[in-house]
């Protein structure tokens, strides 16, 4: 497992890939950072600025998982890792654990914009903290998602477009099950809505359900790659 | 070391492979024939624990490959068709990758540099792999196969689409390795097992045709041995003097291509050598013996005769074919 993690984190950037998701998530969380904290006038609201946090992963995040396994099975580069001496539940988690480094190093970079708030303000930290450790629970199970999708297609643009979608459909799934008059579909709906969940982040309770809402559906989606790559065998 | 029992695998409902069973003993290379489609790379798939067979039980020194996976992938080395090469990464990258990947366990720097060494691929050692040439890159899937010191190999046509100086280096590079390793070799070129193996096991089909020791499977074939002798004479007489020899067992006209000159057919009976008692009886009688050309069997026409339903023409045809060229 740690060879094929150190394999893909450097594969990274050996490729331009690592490079231009750092590069991109940093700029335009940057300018939506200014435009949330920095510019805003009267009221500057952290809360806003980690609404198009979620965004951007949705968008963003992708771009890290769409070839963890697409590109492995063109290439065929699938056939060594599956005729070595790991499981494949250690396949998925070397190339899942590589993914989340690189955004969590990121996120980390990214955070830095906090302290220029602690210089010219005054900003509630727990507050910031709580949706810090939220969005990166978040961006967790995407990457997750991405990489299930990465595993059904040899091809990265259709892994990355889906991840795309499912990702987005997440997002916006509250809303319209805000709208739904139904109790039980209503309920159902929100239970697949991240936003929902993530209330308490914003509301600087550190919400242990929350959090294994999240960190279960990474395990779901990263136990299903573990199925499909086990089933591909038997096919 | 490696021992194969009834193993089956269909995609959809086409029999990929239909119940094959062999063995490879110890320090053996065995050749693994068939033609395109027959079933080789997925038979090879499923020894490696690639694939999974849908019934049937592959052992690897003993350790079965779905009991045990990691145990019995620890004993193997797989070239696959296609090498599994990350382009990104340098040779050496990529290598050191794979020694991690197998959790080898021997001095890391010393071990890569033996292996780049004996594949020479060691002046490329620092060049991304995707700048190599087709034929270095299949080397550097050699020694992906090598590191860790397998006791089995496994080689999927390993000297496809390199030129025939390459080609002589990997069968010498895999006769060599045979001496230390069991090695399966699987491949379409026939020239390549007759010169590298001990055993073949020709498979069509999906089947087991064939599973003999390399010398055995090609005189289980050719039986008695041919001759076709060009001789000027009046044709029925010829006939007549060449069927009276002691030792022959068949003479037939093939082919009257020039004015004078008659080719014949002519099988003797095993272990018989004619062709002395054929000059002198032709001499005696003044009758000019203008070519001889032995028709040995090659492994090709072993190969047409297990595999095809050739009929009798397209044999002749093959086998003449093979004489000429000695």
């Amino acid at each position: 497992m740690t060879a094929i993690y150190v394999r893909e984190l450097k594969s990274y950037f050996l490729t331009p890939i690592g490079y231009i998701f750092c590069g991109v998530f940093l700029i335009v969380s940057g300018l939506a950072f200014a435009e949330c904290t920095l510019l805003e006038q009267s009221v500057s609201s952290v809360g806003q600025y980690f609404v198009w946090m979620m965004v951007i992963f949705a968008v963003l995040l992708p771009l890290l998982t769409m070839k963890l396994f697409s590109e492995d099975r063109k290439s065929r580069t699938d056939q060594i890792l599956l005729t070595s001496p790991v499981s494949v539940f250690g396949i998925v988690m070397g190339k899942y654990l590589a993914a989340l480094t690189v955004f969590a190093v990121t996120l980390a970079v990214n955070s830095f914009n906090f302290v220029l708030l602690h210089v010219y303000g005054n900003p509630n930290t727990v507050s910031i903290l709580m949706n810090v450790i939220g969005v990166f629970l978040l961006g967790a199970a995407f990457i997750a998602i991405g990489v299930f999708l990465s595993s059904l297609t040899e091809n990265q643009l259709i892994a990355a477009v889906s991840a795309i979608g499912v990702n987005a459909a997440m997002l916006l799934i509250s809303l319209v099950a805000g709208k739904v008059e139904t109790t039980g579909l209503r309920t159902v709906l929100k239970w697949f809505s991240v936003i929902d969940r993530f209330t308490p982040f914003t509301n600087q309770m550190l919400d242990v359900s929350a959090i294994i809402y999240y960190v279960s559906l990474a395990a779901i989606f990263l136990f299903l790659t573990d199925r499909v790559i086990e089933k591909r065998r038997w096919a | 070391m490696i021992e194969i029992t009834d193993v089956r695998k269909s995609f959809g409902d086409k029999h990929a492979v239909d119940g094959i069973s062999f063995r490879v003993e110890e320090g053996e290379i065995m050749g693994f024939l068939g033609p395109n489609g027959a079933g080789k790379s997925t038979t090879l798939n499923i020894i490696t624990g690639y694939l999974s067979a849908d019934s049937g039980t592959v052992k690897i020194d003993g350790t079965d490959i779905l009991a045990d996976p990691l145990k019995a992938k620890k004993d193997i080395g797989f070239l696959p068709e296609i090498p599994p090469l990350y382009t990104e990464m340098t040779v050496m990258e990529y290598l050191s990758f794979v020694y991690d990947l197998k959790g080898c366990r021997l001095p890391r720097r010393q071990h890569l540099k033996e292996i780049c060494e004996v594949v020479k691929i060691w002046d490329v050692s620092k060049r991304l792999i995707k700048n190599l040439s087709k034929g270095y890159r299949q080397r550097v899937g050699i020694a992906q196969a090598l590191i860790g010191n397998p006791k089995v190999l496994i080689f999927d046509e390993p000297t496809i689409g390199l030129d025939p100086r390459q080609i002589i280096e990997i069968r010498n590079l895999i006769k060599m390795l045979g001496k230390e390793h069991t090695i399966i070799l699987s491949t379409h070129i026939l020239p390549e097992v007759q010169a590298v193996c001990d055993r073949i096991v020709v498979i069509n089909k999906g089947r087991i045709v064939a599973n003999e020791k390399t010398e055995d499977l090609i005189n289980a074939v050719e039986g008695s041995r041919k001759l076709v002798a060009k001789i000027v004479g009046p044709e029925e007489e010829v006939l007549k003097a060449l069927r009276g020899l002691g030792g022959m067992k068949s003479a037939d006209v093939i082919g009257k291509r020039d004015t004078d000159s008659i080719s014949y057919l002519l099988e003797s009976q095993e272990r018989v050598d004619i062709r002395k008692p054929l000059f002198f009886a032709l001499a005696a009688k003044g009758w000019p013996l203008i070519g001889l050309e032995g028709v040995e069997l090659s492994l090709e026409d072993v190969f047409i005769r297990l595999v095809g339903k050739g009929n009798e023409k397209t044999e002749l045809k093959k086998s003449r074919k093979g004489g000429g060229n000695k």
